[in-house]
C-alpha cells in the first residue's frame, strides 16, 4: 500500500528496460524496499536493471515478458501478473520506441511500428490494467509521455503523434478514475538523455533520468496530475502551443 | 441477503486524510447482518470501522467490504450497583458519557475526543490522561463475530487468549458487536484542574515525576518549536474529578450536567498550507503566554479538560487536502532521552507541529500487540510533506532502540520491517489470529501495509 508520505511497496514496470523507468524505480526502491516486477520483451535484458535494483534496496525484482504489440495477450498478460504478484501500489507504463522519422515517411510498416508500439500498445494494455486496480480499490498508474505530444513538429512527427494519441487516451482515463481511489500521474519530459536518445543532438531544457526520476516520485508523493519535466516546460510548451502555424514551422526545434 | 441493497461505494480514510481507497461499505443493523457479512466477505476481506478517529489505514478495506458499526449504536444495560455498562460497539463515548454522567458513572479510561466507538476504543486498545491503565483492562467481557467461531463471547479470564488478542487487534481477529464496561462513581461532572508552566523537557519530566501522584489525569502540552535552553517548554494541566463540595455554588445545580455543543464546523474546504511555521509559531506562543506563570487552580467541565478539541467539527480539515501524519510513541522510563532528542530533530527541522503531547504511562497494556506500557509518550501532529519520512524513519529507530514502540492507531508510515521488534509478542498474537480468522478473511490497509497478520504480500 502506498503510505501517507507517498512511498510504495510494490511497483509494475512496462517496459522494463527502459531508462527512465530504471531510474524512477531506484529511487522508489531506496525510500522503501519495494517490490519489483520488469515486464520487457526479452526479461534477460532487465538482467542488469534488477541488479541495480536489488542494490538499491528492491526487497524482490522479478523479470516477465510482456509485448506491447501482442494486443491479444495483454489482458491475460494483466491477470497472471497481478494473480501471481499480489497487488501493485504502482504500474509504471515506460515503453516505447523512437523509430525512424525518415523511414517512416515512406514505409507504412515503419510507421506503424511506432503508432502500435506507442499508442495501439498502450491502450491495449491499459484497459485491462485500469478494470484491475479499479477492483484493486488503490493504486497510481504512471504514463511516461512526452512533451513531443503536446505539439507534433515536423522532425518527428509520427512519434510525436503516438504520444499524442496515448497522453490523451490517459487525461480521459483519470477523469473516469476520479473517486476509484486509482490516480492517474502523466509525465512530460522534454528532451532526456537515454540510450533511446543516444548520438542525437540535445535540445533545449534536455535532463537526465534522474532529473525525470526525482520530479515523478515527488509528483507522486503529492498526487499530481501531469508532471512536466523540467517544470519550466510547462510554460514553453503553453507558448508554443499558441504560436502561430508559420512562425512555428520555422522555429529551429521543428 | 441483509442490508446488501444499501451497501454504498465510498473512499474511506483515516482522520489524517492520506491514502484513501475504495470500499463497499454496509451498515448493518443487527447481529445477523454482522454475521453475514463477516462470514462471507467480498474476495478482498473485510473490516470493522467505528468513527474513522484513527489517524491511518486501519479502518479501510481497498477492494473490499467495510462494516461501519454506526447503527449499532444502543445502550443496552446499565447496572448502578456494580457500575458497569453493557453497550452495542457503535456506541460513542459522547454518547456514554451523556447517558452516565447523570447517574453519577463515568469511564475509567477516556482519550482525547469523545467520538470514537467503544469498539474501536477496544481494538486499538486507546489509552488518555489516565496512567494506570489502558481501555481493554476495564471491558468486563465483550461479543465479538469472528470467522471460526461466529458470535461468541469472550471473558478476559476465561478467553484469555482470544480476548487480549482482540484488544489492541485492530479489527483483525473479528468484528467486536458488545461490550459490557467497568465504570467510577464520580459526584459531578467537572474536574478540579491545576495548570502550570514549566521552562523546558527536563522540567516538565521533573515535574511530572514528582507530582503526579496527587491527579487522577496529567498530561503535558509541549510547544515544539522552542529550543535551546526552552526546548520542550510545556503547559502542565493535571487534574482530579471535583466533589460536589469543590464546586461554585451556581454550578451545584447542575453538577452532573453533560450538554457540550459543538461550536464550529470546519468549512468542507480548505487551502493547503494553512498549518504552516508562521501560523503554529504564532499559535504556540499565544497558548504558552495565555496558561499562567505560576501554578493556578480552576473548576474545568469535562470536554474543555478531555476534549479541547471536539468543539470544533472536522478540525482535521485545517490540514487541507494533502492531509497530515500524527507520530506516537512510548519509551520505557530512563529513556528520556528519546523524548528529548525527538523534540531536538523535530525543532531542528522546523516542522510546523502544534502541541505535542507527554503523558507518562504507569502500567503495561495486557493486550498481545497493545501500545501502552511503562513510560514516556510523546505524540504529536505534522502537515503530509515527503520530507518527514527520514525524520520519522530515524526516530522510530530511537524508539526501537530503546525498547519503545509506535502507536498503530495514529500510525501511517512505519516501516514493517520494524514491527517484530516494536511488538516482540506479534508472533504470538498471529497464532492466535490465526485460530480465530483461519482463511485471513479479515483485512485491512494497514494489514496490507504493515502485513501484521503476517499472511505475505501475495495476498490480496
Amino acid at each position: 500500500m502506498k503510505n501517507a508520505l507517498g512511498e510504495v511497496q510494490s511497483v509494475l514496470v512496462l517496459g522494463g528496460t527502459s531508462d527512465i523507468a530504471l531510474a524512477i524505480t531506484r529511487r522508489l526502491v531506496a525510500q522503501r524496499g519495494a517490490r519489483v516486477v520488469l515486464a520487457a520483451r526479452k526479461p534477460e535484458a532487465c538482467d542488469a536493471a534488477a541488479t541495480t535494483l536489488r542494490a538499491a534496496g528492491a526487497s524482490e525484482v522479478h523479470a516477465i515478458a510482456f509485448d506491447a504489440t501482442d494486443f491479444a495477450s495483454h489482458e491475460g498478460f494483466v491477470r497472471t501478473t497481478f494473480d501471481r504478484f499480489g497487488d501493485f501500489d504502482l504500474v509504471l507504463v515506460a515503453f516505447g520506441v523512437l523509430g525512424d522519422q525518415a523511414r517512416a515517411e515512406h514505409d507504412p510498416a515503419a510507421a506503424l511500428e511506432i503508432v502500435q508500439t506507442n499508442f495501439t500498445g498502450t491502450v491495449s494494455v491499459t484497459v485491462p490494467l485500469a478494470v484491475r486496480l479499479r477492483a484493486q480499490g488503490h493504486g497510481t498508474l504512471v504514463l511516461l509521455s512526452s512533451v513531443a505530444g503536446e505539439r507534433v513538429r515536423r522532425s518527428n512527427f509520427v512519434y510525436g503523434s503516438s504520444k499524442a494519441g496515448a497522453d490523451g487516451y490517459y487525461q480521459g482515463l483519470a477523469a473516469s478514475l476520479v473517486s476509484s481511489g486509482v490516480h492517474v500521474l502523466i509525465v512530460r519530459p522534454g528532451f532526456v538523455h537515454t540510450k533511446m536518445t543516444a548520438g542525437m543532438k540535445a535540445a533545449p531544457l534536455s535532463v537526465t533520468p534522474d532529473a525525470v526520476a526525482d520530479a515523478v516520485v515527488r509528483g507522486i508523493a503529492r498526487g499530481r496530475e501531469i508532471v512536466w519535466v523540467p517544470p519550466a516546460m510547462r510554460y514553453v510548451m503553453a507558448v508554443l502551443r499558441h504560436l502561430p502555424v508559420a512562425v512555428f514551422r520555422r522555429l529551429p526545434i521543428s | 441477503m441483509g442490508d446488501t441493497d444499501s451497501a454504498t461505494r465510498e473512499l474511506l480514510s483515516g482522520w489524517g486524510r492520506t491514502s484513501p481507497t475504495l470500499a463497499t461499505v454496509h451498515r448493518p443493523d443487527d447481529l445477523e447482518h454482522v454475521v453475514s457479512q463477516v462470514t462471507a466477505p467480498s474476495r478482498r476481506g473485510v473490516i470493522a470501522r467505528g468513527l474513522g478517529r484513527s489517524y491511518g489505514d486501519a479502518a479501510q478495506n481497498a477492494g473490499g467490504d467495510v462494516l461501519s458499526c454506526s447503527n449499532l449504536d444502543s445502550v443496552l444495560a446499565i447496572d448502578v450497583d456494580k457500575g458497569t455498562v453493557t453497550v452495542e460497539s457503535g456506541v460513542s463515548l459522547d454518547t456514554l458519557l451523556r447517558v452516565l454522567l447523570p447517574l453519577g458513572w463515568f469511564p475509567m479510561v477516556i482519550p482525547g475526543t469523545s467520538y470514537v466507538t467503544v469498539g474501536g476504543a477496544i481494538a486499538s486498545d486507546i489509552h488518555g490522561k489516565f496512567r494506570h491503565g489502558s481501555f481493554a483492562e476495564y471491558v468486563d467481557r465483550m461479543r465479538i463475530v469472528t470467522p471460526a467461531r461466529g458470535a461468541c463471547t469472550l471473558d478476559p479470564n476465561a478467553d484469555a487468549r482470544a480476548f487480549w488478542a482482540t484488544s489492541g487487534g485492530m479489527g483483525l481477529t473479528g468484528v467486536i458487536t458488545e461490550a459490557t464496561l467497568k465504570l467510577q462513581s464520580v459526584e459531578t461532572s467537572r474536574i478540579v484542574c491545576d495548570t502550570e508552566r514549566t521552562d523546558n523537557v527536563d522540567d516538565t519530566m521533573a515535574r511530572m515525576l514528582d507530582g503526579d501522584h496527587a491527579y487522577r489525569y496529567s498530561v503535558a502540552w509541549i510547544d515544539c518549536l522552542a529550543s535551546g535552553g526552552h526546548l520542550g517548554r510545556s503547559v502542565l494541566t493535571r487534574g482530579n474529578h471535583a466533589t460536589f463540595d469543590e464546586l461554585a455554588g451556581s454550578d451545584r445545580a447542575t453538577a452532573r450536567a453533560y450538554t457540550p455543543r459543538t461550536l464550529l464546523g470546519s468549512p468542507p474546504w480548505l487551502p493547503n498550507g494553512l498549518i504552516n511555521l508562521l501560523t503554529v509559531r504564532a499559535f504556540n506562543e499565544v497558548w504558552f503566554r495565555k496558561s499562567p506563570r505560576s501554578p493556578q487552580r480552576h473548576v474545568e467541565g469535562i470536554k474543555p479538560f478531555f476534549f479541547p478539541l471536539d468543539g470544533v467539527r472536522d478540525w482535521n480539515r485545517v490540514y487541507g487536502s494533502r492531509g497530515f501524519v500524527q507520530y506516537q510513541f512510548v519509551v520505557p522510563f530512563g529513556a528520556e532521552r528519546v523524548v528529548r532528542t525527538a523534540l531536538e530533530r523535530f525543532s531542528a527541522a522546523r516542522v510546523p507541529t502544534f502541541l505535542a503531547v507527554l503523558k507518562r504511562f504507569e502500567h503495561d497494556s495486557r493486550s498481545v500487540i497493545g501500545f501502552p506500557m511503562s513510560g514516556w509518550t510523546l505524540a504529536l501532529d505534522m502537515p503530509t510533506s515527503p520530507a518527514l519520512a527520514p525524520l520519522l524513519d530515524g526516530l522510530d529507530e530511537l524508539v526501537v532502540e530503546a525498547g519503545g514502540r509506535v502507536y498503530l492507531t495514529k500510525d501511517s508510515r512505519l516501516r514493517p520491517e520494524l514491527l517484530a521488534a516494536m511488538y516482540p509478542r506479534l508472533d504470538d498474537w498471529r497464532a492466535t489470529r490465526a485460530t480465530l480468522d483461519p482463511e485471513g478473511l479479515l483485512r485491512s490497509d494497514m494489514d496490507r501495509r504493515l502485513d501484521l497478520s503476517g499472511a505475505g504480500p501475495r495476498r490480496r
